[in-house]
Protein backbone atom coordinates (compact mmCIF):
# COMPACT_ATOMS: atom_id res chain seq x y z
CA UNK A 1 0.00 0.00 0.00
CA UNK A 2 2.42 2.91 1.14
CA UNK A 3 5.28 1.28 -0.67
CA UNK A 4 3.65 1.60 -3.87
CA UNK A 5 3.26 5.36 -3.88
CA UNK A 6 4.01 7.49 -7.09
CA UNK A 7 5.05 3.92 -9.44
CA UNK A 8 5.69 5.73 -12.79
CA UNK A 9 2.26 3.46 -14.35
CA UNK A 10 -0.07 4.71 -12.18
CA UNK A 11 1.02 8.60 -13.05
CA UNK A 12 -0.55 7.64 -17.07
CA UNK A 13 -3.88 7.51 -15.27
CA UNK A 14 -6.85 10.14 -16.05
CA UNK A 15 -7.30 13.29 -13.84
CA UNK A 16 -10.11 12.03 -11.86
CA UNK A 17 -8.30 8.94 -10.83
CA UNK A 18 -5.03 10.64 -10.55
CA UNK A 19 -7.04 12.99 -7.94
CA UNK A 20 -8.01 9.46 -6.13
CA UNK A 21 -4.50 8.65 -6.39
CA UNK A 22 -3.45 11.56 -4.65
CA UNK A 23 -6.03 11.14 -1.79
CA UNK A 24 -4.62 7.39 -1.41
CA UNK A 25 -1.04 9.01 -1.82
CA UNK A 26 -1.45 11.20 1.60
CA UNK A 27 -0.82 8.77 4.20
CA UNK A 28 -0.06 8.86 7.62
CA UNK A 29 3.56 9.96 8.74
CA UNK A 30 4.07 7.19 10.22
CA UNK A 31 3.33 4.97 7.79
CA UNK A 32 5.11 6.70 5.08
CA UNK A 33 8.24 6.26 8.02
CA UNK A 34 7.75 2.44 7.94
CA UNK A 35 7.76 2.17 3.61
CA UNK A 36 11.29 4.01 4.21
CA UNK A 37 11.68 1.31 6.98
CA UNK A 38 10.79 -1.50 4.94
CA UNK A 39 12.67 0.06 1.81
CA UNK A 40 15.90 -0.39 3.63
CA UNK A 41 15.56 -3.48 5.42
CA UNK A 42 13.26 -5.59 3.49
CA UNK A 43 14.12 -8.72 5.43
CA UNK A 44 12.60 -6.77 8.51
CA UNK A 45 10.89 -9.01 10.87
CA UNK A 46 6.56 -9.10 10.48
CA UNK A 47 6.18 -7.88 14.72
CA UNK A 48 8.76 -5.61 16.11
CA UNK A 49 7.65 -5.71 19.58
CA UNK A 50 7.33 -9.53 19.28
CA UNK A 51 10.08 -12.01 20.99
CA UNK A 52 13.05 -10.94 18.91
CA UNK A 53 13.31 -8.19 20.14
CA UNK A 54 12.34 -8.63 23.91
CA UNK A 55 15.16 -11.45 24.39
CA UNK A 56 17.22 -9.21 23.13
CA UNK A 57 16.27 -6.63 25.55
CA UNK A 58 15.87 -9.10 28.75
CA UNK A 59 19.96 -10.43 27.55
CA UNK A 60 21.43 -6.93 28.20
CA UNK A 61 24.67 -7.62 29.59
CA UNK A 62 25.27 -11.12 28.59
CA UNK A 63 29.11 -12.06 27.52
CA UNK A 64 30.54 -15.08 26.34
CA UNK A 65 34.00 -16.23 27.82
CA UNK A 66 34.42 -20.11 28.70
CA UNK A 67 38.02 -21.67 30.08
CA UNK A 68 37.92 -24.96 28.56
CA UNK A 69 36.66 -23.59 25.01
CA UNK A 70 39.68 -20.57 25.49
CA UNK A 71 42.83 -23.28 26.56
CA UNK A 72 41.80 -26.07 23.95
CA UNK A 73 41.59 -23.72 21.38
CA UNK A 74 45.18 -21.85 22.61
CA UNK A 75 46.25 -25.30 22.93
CA UNK A 76 45.81 -26.03 19.59
CA UNK A 77 46.74 -22.91 17.83
CA UNK A 78 50.28 -23.54 19.79
CA UNK A 79 52.46 -20.51 20.17
CA UNK A 80 50.21 -18.11 17.98
CA UNK A 81 47.61 -15.69 19.51
CA UNK A 82 44.01 -16.37 19.66
CA UNK A 83 42.20 -13.51 17.23
CA UNK A 84 39.73 -11.49 19.58
CA UNK A 85 37.03 -9.76 18.60
CA UNK A 86 37.09 -7.12 16.46
CA UNK A 87 35.85 -3.45 16.83
CA UNK A 88 32.22 -4.42 17.78
CA UNK A 89 33.55 -6.39 20.94
CA UNK A 90 30.04 -7.16 22.47
CA UNK A 91 29.46 -9.67 19.31
CA UNK A 92 30.96 -13.08 19.73
CA UNK A 93 29.60 -15.33 16.87
CA UNK A 94 30.26 -18.52 15.04
CA UNK A 95 33.15 -20.17 15.30
CA UNK A 96 35.07 -16.91 17.53
CA UNK A 97 36.14 -18.46 20.62
CA UNK A 98 36.50 -15.45 23.20
CA UNK A 99 39.29 -14.33 24.73
CA UNK A 100 39.99 -12.85 28.22
CA UNK A 101 40.63 -9.30 26.21
CA UNK A 102 36.73 -10.02 24.71
CA UNK A 103 35.93 -9.89 28.47
CA UNK A 104 34.56 -6.25 29.99
CA UNK A 105 37.66 -5.20 31.81
CA UNK A 106 35.41 -3.54 34.70
CA UNK A 107 36.67 -1.70 37.40
CA UNK A 108 34.83 0.90 39.68
CA UNK A 109 35.34 4.46 38.72
CA UNK A 110 37.05 5.83 41.48
CA UNK A 111 37.39 9.16 40.44
CA UNK A 112 34.45 11.79 42.39
CA UNK A 113 31.35 12.70 40.22
CA UNK A 114 31.96 15.47 38.37
CA UNK A 115 28.82 16.78 39.71
CA UNK A 116 30.36 17.48 42.97
CA UNK A 117 32.97 19.22 42.02
CA UNK B 1 3.66 31.17 30.03
CA UNK B 2 2.16 28.88 32.81
CA UNK B 3 -0.15 29.95 35.31
CA UNK B 4 1.24 29.93 38.93
CA UNK B 5 -1.00 27.41 40.60
CA UNK B 6 -3.78 28.71 42.56
CA UNK B 7 -3.03 32.55 41.17
CA UNK B 8 -3.38 34.12 37.89
CA UNK B 9 0.40 34.86 37.35
CA UNK B 10 2.60 32.95 35.12
CA UNK B 11 5.73 31.16 36.05
CA UNK B 12 8.33 32.59 34.73
CA UNK B 13 11.44 30.25 35.07
CA UNK B 14 14.74 31.34 35.90
CA UNK B 15 18.19 29.84 35.83
CA UNK B 16 19.41 29.22 39.16
CA UNK B 17 22.63 26.68 38.90
CA UNK B 18 24.33 24.00 36.60
CA UNK B 19 26.46 21.09 38.27
CA UNK B 20 29.07 19.00 36.24
CA UNK B 21 32.05 19.46 33.69
CA UNK B 22 31.70 21.76 30.82
CA UNK B 23 33.79 20.06 28.62
CA UNK B 24 31.81 18.35 25.97
CA UNK B 25 33.78 14.66 26.04
CA UNK B 26 31.44 12.92 28.46
CA UNK B 27 32.78 9.94 30.16
CA UNK B 28 30.54 7.35 30.12
CA UNK B 29 30.49 6.99 34.30
CA UNK B 30 29.41 11.07 34.49
CA UNK B 31 26.20 10.06 32.54
CA UNK B 32 23.25 11.02 34.96
CA UNK B 33 20.68 8.59 35.16
CA UNK B 34 18.68 9.48 38.08
CA UNK B 35 17.39 12.49 39.70
CA UNK B 36 15.23 13.12 43.04
CA UNK B 37 13.90 15.36 45.16
CA UNK B 38 13.37 14.06 48.88
CA UNK B 39 10.07 14.74 50.45
CA UNK B 40 11.04 18.15 51.53
CA UNK B 41 12.77 19.36 48.98
CA UNK B 42 15.64 20.07 50.88
CA UNK B 43 17.70 17.45 49.55
CA UNK B 44 18.23 16.98 45.78
CA UNK B 45 20.07 13.38 44.71
CA UNK B 46 21.73 12.26 41.73
CA UNK B 47 22.77 8.76 40.13
CA UNK B 48 24.79 8.29 37.63
CA UNK B 49 26.13 5.14 34.72
CA UNK B 50 29.45 5.22 37.02
CA UNK B 51 27.61 3.94 39.81
CA UNK B 52 28.08 6.88 42.33
CA UNK B 53 25.62 8.88 43.98
CA UNK B 54 25.52 12.61 45.05
CA UNK B 55 23.39 14.31 47.10
CA UNK B 56 23.11 18.39 47.66
CA UNK B 57 21.14 20.38 50.30
CA UNK B 58 19.50 23.45 49.99
CA UNK B 59 21.36 25.92 51.94
CA UNK B 60 19.02 27.41 54.76
CA UNK B 61 16.93 30.49 53.66
CA UNK B 62 19.14 34.33 53.92
CA UNK B 63 16.71 36.84 55.34
CA UNK B 64 18.33 39.56 53.14
CA UNK B 65 18.52 37.64 49.93
CA UNK B 66 14.45 37.79 49.36
CA UNK B 67 14.96 37.39 45.43
CA UNK B 68 16.04 33.80 45.46
CA UNK B 69 15.80 30.73 47.13
CA UNK B 70 19.07 28.89 48.83
CA UNK B 71 21.33 27.43 46.87
CA UNK B 72 21.70 23.87 46.54
CA UNK B 73 25.22 22.60 47.37
CA UNK B 74 27.03 19.50 47.72
CA UNK B 75 26.15 17.66 50.93
CA UNK B 76 27.52 14.13 50.21
CA UNK B 77 28.70 11.94 47.79
CA UNK B 78 29.33 8.17 47.46
CA UNK B 79 30.02 5.07 45.37
CA UNK B 80 26.86 2.91 45.87
CA UNK B 81 27.25 0.39 43.31
CA UNK B 82 30.33 -1.12 41.63
CA UNK B 83 30.15 -2.99 38.41
CA UNK B 84 29.89 -6.88 39.10
CA UNK B 85 30.18 -9.87 36.72
CA UNK B 86 27.92 -13.46 37.15
CA UNK B 87 30.13 -16.32 36.32
CA UNK B 88 27.87 -18.59 36.67
CA UNK B 89 25.71 -16.54 33.88
CA UNK B 90 28.31 -15.01 32.07
CA UNK B 91 26.61 -11.46 32.96
CA UNK B 92 28.08 -8.04 33.39
CA UNK B 93 25.93 -6.07 35.94
CA UNK B 94 26.25 -2.62 34.97
CA UNK B 95 27.23 -0.02 37.91
CA UNK B 96 24.61 2.44 36.86
CA UNK B 97 22.10 3.91 39.21
CA UNK B 98 18.79 2.96 37.64
CA UNK B 99 16.68 4.39 40.37
CA UNK B 100 16.95 6.27 43.81
CA UNK B 101 13.80 7.18 46.11
CA UNK B 102 14.37 8.75 49.51
CA UNK B 103 12.21 7.29 52.65
CA UNK B 104 10.44 10.19 54.46
CA UNK B 105 12.42 11.49 57.76
CA UNK B 106 11.85 9.72 60.60
CA UNK B 107 15.10 10.81 62.59
CA UNK B 108 18.24 13.06 62.34
CA UNK B 109 19.80 10.92 59.36
CA UNK B 110 18.07 10.32 55.91
CA UNK B 111 17.63 7.15 54.16
CA UNK B 112 17.23 6.51 50.66
CA UNK B 113 17.13 3.43 48.43
CA UNK B 114 19.10 2.91 45.40
CA UNK B 115 19.24 0.37 42.70
CA UNK B 116 21.61 -1.15 39.74
CA UNK B 117 19.58 -3.89 37.13
CA UNK B 118 19.61 -6.37 40.04
CA UNK B 119 20.85 -5.34 43.78
CA UNK B 120 19.19 -2.70 45.95
CA UNK B 121 20.80 -0.50 48.82
CA UNK B 122 19.35 1.15 51.97
CA UNK B 123 21.83 3.78 52.42
CA UNK B 124 22.08 5.92 55.74
CA UNK B 125 23.19 9.90 55.59
CA UNK B 126 23.85 11.06 58.71
CA UNK B 127 25.99 14.20 60.24
CA UNK B 128 28.61 14.09 62.55
CA UNK B 129 29.28 17.69 64.37
CA UNK B 130 30.94 16.75 67.63
CA UNK B 131 33.42 14.34 68.97
CA UNK B 132 34.41 12.72 71.87
CA UNK B 133 37.74 14.24 73.47
CA UNK B 134 39.35 13.30 76.54
CA UNK B 135 39.84 9.88 76.26
CA UNK B 136 41.64 8.22 79.50
CA UNK B 137 43.33 5.10 77.71
CA UNK B 138 43.88 6.74 73.73
CA UNK B 139 45.65 9.67 72.86
CA UNK B 140 44.54 12.46 70.59
CA UNK B 141 45.82 10.89 67.90
CA UNK B 142 44.37 7.05 68.42
CA UNK B 143 47.51 5.89 69.61
CA UNK B 144 46.78 3.58 72.83
CA UNK B 145 48.54 4.88 76.38
CA UNK B 146 50.03 2.84 78.42
CA UNK B 147 47.55 2.16 81.01
CA UNK B 148 50.13 2.45 83.92
CA UNK B 149 50.95 5.51 82.88
CA UNK B 150 47.48 6.61 83.77
CA UNK B 151 47.57 8.53 87.33
CA UNK B 152 44.29 10.19 87.56
CA UNK B 153 40.60 10.03 84.99
CA UNK B 154 38.85 12.00 83.23
CA UNK B 155 35.23 11.73 81.88
CA UNK B 156 35.78 12.18 77.97
CA UNK B 157 33.60 15.57 76.71
CA UNK B 158 31.99 15.76 73.47
CA UNK B 159 33.56 18.78 71.42
CA UNK B 160 32.63 20.16 67.76
CA UNK B 161 34.00 19.63 64.98
CA UNK B 162 33.60 20.54 61.48
CA UNK B 163 30.55 19.03 59.96
CA UNK B 164 31.03 15.14 58.37
CA UNK B 165 28.21 13.71 56.12
CA UNK B 166 28.56 10.14 56.27
CA UNK B 167 26.84 7.64 54.15
CA UNK B 168 26.60 4.00 55.20
CA UNK B 169 25.00 1.23 53.68
CA UNK B 170 22.44 -0.33 56.54
CA UNK B 171 21.02 -3.15 54.21
CA UNK B 172 21.73 -4.87 50.81
CA UNK B 173 18.76 -6.51 48.87
CA UNK B 174 20.04 -8.61 46.33
CA UNK B 175 19.61 -11.51 44.41
CA UNK B 176 16.13 -11.45 43.91
CA UNK B 177 15.74 -10.64 40.14
CA UNK B 178 16.82 -12.90 37.25
CA UNK B 179 15.54 -9.75 34.92
CA UNK B 180 16.62 -6.07 35.04
CA UNK B 181 15.48 -4.03 37.88
CA UNK B 182 13.47 -0.85 35.94
CA UNK B 183 11.70 0.45 39.35
CA UNK B 184 11.59 0.42 42.96
CA UNK B 185 8.80 1.95 44.94
CA UNK B 186 8.56 2.93 48.66
CA UNK B 187 5.07 1.66 50.01
CA UNK B 188 2.86 4.45 51.92
CA UNK B 189 3.17 2.44 54.98
CA UNK B 190 7.34 3.13 54.97
CA UNK B 191 7.96 -0.23 55.74
CA UNK B 192 7.67 -2.14 52.86
CA UNK B 193 8.59 -1.60 49.16
CA UNK B 194 8.39 -3.27 46.18
CA UNK B 195 11.15 -3.73 43.05
CA UNK B 196 10.30 -4.55 39.59
CA UNK B 197 12.20 -5.76 36.73
CA UNK B 198 11.11 -6.77 32.94
CA UNK B 199 9.26 -9.96 34.05
CA UNK B 200 8.92 -9.52 37.56
CA UNK B 201 7.73 -7.38 40.85
CA UNK B 202 8.76 -8.25 44.13
CA UNK B 203 7.42 -6.76 47.36
CA UNK B 204 10.78 -6.65 50.17
CA UNK B 205 10.30 -5.02 53.83
CA UNK B 206 13.09 -2.58 54.67
CA UNK B 207 14.01 -4.86 57.68
CA UNK B 208 14.41 -8.13 55.96
CA UNK B 209 16.86 -8.88 53.43
CA UNK B 210 16.92 -12.44 52.80
CA UNK B 211 13.95 -12.79 51.59
CA UNK B 212 11.11 -11.15 49.27
CA UNK B 213 7.53 -11.87 48.13
CA UNK B 214 6.88 -12.14 44.44
CA UNK B 215 3.61 -10.18 43.58
CA UNK B 216 3.33 -10.25 39.99
CA UNK B 217 4.95 -12.62 37.53
CA UNK B 218 4.62 -11.98 33.98
CA UNK B 219 7.13 -14.27 32.70
CA UNK B 220 5.56 -17.41 29.76
CA UNK B 221 6.03 -20.90 30.31
CA UNK B 222 7.58 -21.07 27.20
CA UNK B 223 9.95 -17.87 26.70
CA UNK B 224 8.59 -17.83 22.72
CA UNK B 225 5.31 -16.72 23.50
CA UNK B 226 6.85 -13.46 25.49
CA UNK B 227 5.07 -10.28 23.99
CA UNK B 228 5.11 -7.97 26.69
CA UNK B 229 7.38 -6.46 29.58
CA UNK B 230 7.21 -4.63 32.22
CA UNK B 231 8.45 -1.01 32.61
CA UNK B 232 8.02 0.68 35.23
CA UNK B 233 6.10 0.49 38.86
CA UNK B 234 4.82 2.35 41.42
CA UNK B 235 2.67 2.14 44.42
CA UNK B 236 0.18 4.24 45.43
CA UNK B 237 0.56 7.53 47.06
CA UNK B 238 -1.93 6.56 50.13
CA UNK B 239 -3.57 3.04 49.77
CA UNK B 240 -0.53 0.63 50.97
CA UNK B 241 -2.54 -2.07 49.06
CA UNK B 242 -2.83 -0.79 45.78
CA UNK B 243 0.16 -0.64 43.16
CA UNK B 244 0.34 -0.40 39.70
CA UNK B 245 2.57 -1.22 36.59
CA UNK B 246 2.96 -0.56 33.13
CA UNK B 247 4.29 -2.65 30.29
CA UNK B 248 5.97 -2.22 26.44
CA UNK B 249 1.92 -2.79 24.72
CA UNK B 250 1.33 0.84 26.69
CA UNK B 251 -1.27 -0.66 29.18
CA UNK B 252 -1.20 0.19 33.07
CA UNK B 253 -2.01 -2.62 35.22
CA UNK B 254 -3.67 -1.65 39.12
CA UNK B 255 -3.13 -4.09 41.50
CA UNK B 256 -4.53 -5.19 44.50
CA UNK B 257 -2.55 -6.70 46.69
CA UNK B 258 -5.73 -8.18 49.15
CA UNK B 259 -6.89 -9.67 46.38
CA UNK B 260 -4.18 -12.39 46.36
CA UNK B 261 -0.90 -13.30 47.47
CA UNK B 262 0.21 -13.17 43.87
CA UNK B 263 -1.45 -10.35 41.94
CA UNK B 264 -1.10 -11.47 38.09
CA UNK B 265 -5.14 -10.56 37.63
CA UNK B 266 -5.35 -6.92 37.55
CA UNK B 267 -8.15 -5.22 39.41
CA UNK B 268 -8.03 -2.46 36.62
CA UNK B 269 -6.51 -2.56 33.36
CA UNK B 270 -5.72 1.07 31.50
CA UNK B 271 -5.78 1.06 27.98
CA UNK B 272 -6.46 3.61 25.31
CA UNK B 273 -8.15 1.69 22.23
CA UNK B 274 -6.06 2.20 18.72
CA UNK B 275 -7.88 2.95 16.04
CA UNK B 276 -6.56 -0.45 13.42
CA UNK B 277 -6.30 2.20 10.52
CA UNK B 278 -3.35 3.96 11.75
CA UNK B 279 -1.75 0.63 12.97
CA UNK B 280 2.16 0.68 11.36
CA UNK B 281 5.38 -1.22 12.39
CA UNK B 282 6.23 1.42 14.76
CA UNK B 283 2.64 1.59 16.97
CA UNK B 284 3.84 -1.10 19.45
CA UNK B 285 7.51 0.26 20.01
CA UNK B 286 5.98 4.09 20.39
CA UNK B 287 3.28 2.90 22.73
CA UNK B 288 5.98 1.68 25.08
CA UNK B 289 5.16 3.43 28.82
CA UNK B 290 8.79 4.39 29.70
CA UNK B 291 6.99 5.94 33.22
CA UNK B 292 4.26 5.70 35.49
CA UNK B 293 3.83 8.36 38.52
CA UNK B 294 0.78 8.63 40.57
CA UNK B 295 -0.84 12.39 41.34
CA UNK B 296 0.72 13.52 44.80
CA UNK B 297 -3.09 13.56 45.23
CA UNK B 298 -3.92 9.57 44.30
CA UNK B 299 -6.81 10.48 42.06
CA UNK B 300 -4.71 10.33 38.35
CA UNK B 301 -1.95 8.77 36.95
CA UNK B 302 0.77 10.18 34.59
CA UNK B 303 2.36 7.66 31.55
CA UNK B 304 5.08 8.66 29.35
CA UNK B 305 5.41 6.84 25.78
CA UNK B 306 7.55 7.94 23.39
CA UNK B 307 5.31 11.24 21.61
CA UNK B 308 2.82 12.02 24.32
CA UNK B 309 2.21 12.35 28.42
CA UNK B 310 -1.34 10.82 29.00
CA UNK B 311 -2.87 11.35 32.20
CA UNK B 312 -5.23 8.86 33.75
CA UNK B 313 -8.21 9.39 36.22
CA UNK B 314 -8.31 6.09 38.24
CA UNK B 315 -11.90 5.58 37.77
CA UNK B 316 -11.75 5.67 34.42
CA UNK B 317 -9.51 2.70 32.21
CA UNK B 318 -10.78 3.06 28.94
CA UNK B 319 -9.02 5.87 27.54
CA UNK B 320 -6.31 8.92 29.40
CA UNK B 321 -8.77 11.94 30.78
CA UNK B 322 -5.76 14.14 28.97
CA UNK B 323 -3.43 13.76 26.51
CA UNK B 324 -0.40 16.24 26.14
CA UNK B 325 1.91 16.15 22.64
CA UNK B 326 5.05 16.20 24.04
CA UNK B 327 6.84 16.26 20.49
CA UNK B 328 5.06 15.41 17.58
CA UNK B 329 6.80 16.54 14.92
CA UNK B 330 8.50 13.20 15.41
CA UNK B 331 6.44 11.20 13.95
CA UNK B 332 7.77 11.40 10.10
CA UNK B 333 11.36 10.76 11.91
CA UNK B 334 10.15 7.81 13.12
CA UNK B 335 12.44 5.70 10.51
CA UNK B 336 15.75 7.27 11.18
CA UNK B 337 14.97 7.22 15.34
CA UNK B 338 14.35 3.74 14.78
CA UNK B 339 18.11 3.03 13.10
CA UNK B 340 19.91 5.25 15.55
CA UNK B 341 17.99 3.68 18.61
CA UNK B 342 16.42 7.16 19.70
CA UNK B 343 13.04 5.49 19.75
CA UNK B 344 13.80 3.74 22.50
CA UNK B 345 14.63 6.58 24.53
CA UNK B 346 13.04 5.94 27.96
CA UNK B 347 11.60 9.64 28.96
CA UNK B 348 10.73 10.29 32.33
CA UNK B 349 8.20 12.51 33.75
CA UNK B 350 7.06 14.27 37.01
CA UNK B 351 3.80 16.42 38.56
CA UNK B 352 4.45 19.65 40.58
CA UNK B 353 3.41 19.61 44.10
CA UNK B 354 0.23 20.90 43.48
CA UNK B 355 -1.25 18.10 40.60
CA UNK B 356 -1.44 20.98 38.11
CA UNK B 357 1.78 20.99 35.82
CA UNK B 358 3.62 18.13 34.34
CA UNK B 359 6.90 18.04 33.08
CA UNK B 360 8.59 15.96 30.55
CA UNK B 361 12.16 16.04 28.77
CA UNK B 362 12.72 15.74 25.08
CA UNK B 363 15.73 15.90 22.68
CA UNK B 364 18.41 19.08 21.67
CA UNK B 365 18.06 19.76 25.41
CA UNK B 366 14.59 20.56 25.33
CA UNK B 367 12.08 19.82 28.51
CA UNK B 368 7.98 20.31 28.23
CA UNK B 369 5.55 21.40 30.67
CA UNK B 370 1.94 21.11 30.51
CA UNK B 371 -0.55 23.34 32.57
CA UNK B 372 -3.77 21.32 32.83
CA UNK B 373 -5.82 24.25 33.95
CA UNK B 374 -5.05 26.73 31.55
CA UNK B 375 -3.72 23.70 28.53
CA UNK B 376 -1.16 25.92 28.10
CA UNK B 377 2.04 24.28 27.53
CA UNK B 378 6.02 25.53 26.79
CA UNK B 379 9.16 24.51 26.28
CA UNK B 380 12.41 25.79 27.51
CA UNK B 381 15.58 24.77 27.26
CA UNK B 382 18.95 23.79 29.48
CA UNK B 383 21.60 25.03 28.03
CA UNK B 384 24.32 27.06 29.52
CA UNK B 385 24.06 29.99 27.28
CA UNK B 386 20.82 31.31 29.36
CA UNK B 387 23.21 30.85 32.43
CA UNK B 388 22.61 34.27 33.69
CA UNK B 389 20.42 33.92 37.31
CA UNK B 390 17.47 35.88 37.45
CA UNK B 391 16.77 36.20 33.32
CA UNK B 392 13.64 34.55 32.60
CA UNK B 393 14.51 31.83 30.17
CA UNK B 394 13.12 32.15 26.64
CA UNK B 395 10.94 29.80 25.18
CA UNK B 396 11.84 27.51 22.23
CA UNK B 397 9.84 26.83 19.45
CA UNK B 398 10.39 23.52 17.03
CA UNK B 399 9.44 24.32 13.20
CA UNK B 400 7.90 20.75 12.06
CA UNK B 401 7.89 22.05 8.18
CA UNK B 402 7.78 24.80 5.96
CA UNK B 403 9.35 28.13 6.40
CA UNK B 404 11.11 28.44 9.75
CA UNK B 405 10.59 31.61 11.45
CA UNK B 406 13.30 33.68 13.43
CA UNK B 407 14.22 31.52 16.41
CA UNK B 408 12.80 28.82 15.70
CA UNK B 409 14.85 25.69 15.01
CA UNK B 410 14.06 22.76 12.43
CA UNK B 411 12.92 19.07 13.21
CA UNK B 412 16.51 18.48 11.52
CA UNK B 413 18.91 20.84 13.37
CA UNK B 414 17.68 18.68 16.43
CA UNK B 415 20.50 17.25 18.45
CA UNK B 416 19.44 13.84 19.21
CA UNK B 417 22.24 13.07 21.26
CA UNK B 418 21.15 15.99 23.73
CA UNK B 419 18.44 14.34 25.83
CA UNK B 420 16.66 15.39 28.72
CA UNK B 421 15.94 12.05 30.26
CA UNK B 422 15.78 13.01 34.03
CA UNK B 423 13.24 15.82 35.94
CA UNK B 424 12.13 15.94 39.06
CA UNK B 425 9.52 18.91 40.57
CA UNK B 426 10.48 20.07 44.31
CA UNK B 427 7.36 18.80 46.30
CA UNK B 428 6.01 21.95 47.51
CA UNK B 429 8.34 25.12 45.84
CA UNK B 430 8.73 26.13 41.98
CA UNK B 431 12.08 24.50 42.02
CA UNK B 432 13.00 21.90 39.36
CA UNK B 433 16.23 20.09 38.30
CA UNK B 434 16.49 18.72 34.55
CA UNK B 435 19.39 16.58 34.01
CA UNK B 436 21.22 16.89 30.66
CA UNK B 437 23.54 13.93 29.56
CA UNK B 438 26.37 15.01 32.39
CA UNK B 439 25.05 18.25 33.68
CA UNK B 440 22.37 18.68 36.39
CA UNK B 441 20.84 21.76 36.39
CA UNK B 442 18.89 23.91 38.41
CA UNK B 443 15.58 26.31 37.35
CA UNK B 444 13.60 28.32 39.66
CA UNK B 445 10.83 30.98 39.04
CA UNK B 446 11.56 35.01 39.44
CA UNK B 447 10.43 35.83 42.78
CA UNK B 448 10.17 39.23 43.05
Amino acid sequence: MAATLGTGARAEESGQEKQDMQEKETVTPERAEEAKLKAKYPNLGQKPGGSDFLMKRLQKGQKYFDSGDYNMAKAKMKNKQLPSAGPDKNLVTGDHIPTPQDLPQRKSSLVTSKLAG
Amino acid sequence: MLARAGGGNDIQWCFSQVKGAVDDDVAEADIISTVEFNHSGELLATGDKGGRVVIFQQEQENKTQSHSRGEYNVYSTFQSHEPEFDYLKSLEIEEKINKIRWLPQKNAAQFLLSTNDKTIKLWKISERDKRPEGYNLKEEDGRYRDPTTVTTLRVPVFRPMDLMVEASPRRIFANAHTYHINSISINSDYETYLSADDLRINLWHLEITDRSFNIVDIKPANMEELTEVITAAEFHPNSCNTFVYSSSKGTIRLCDMRASALCDRHSKLFEEPEDPSNRSFFSEIISSISDVKFSHSGRYMMTRDYLSVKIWDLNMENRPVETYQVHEYLRSKLCSLYENDCIFDKFECCWNGSDSIVMTGSYNNFFRMFDRNTKRDITLEASRENNKPRTVLKPRKVCASGKRKKDEISVDSLDFNKKILHTAWHPKENIIAVATTNNLYIFQDKMN
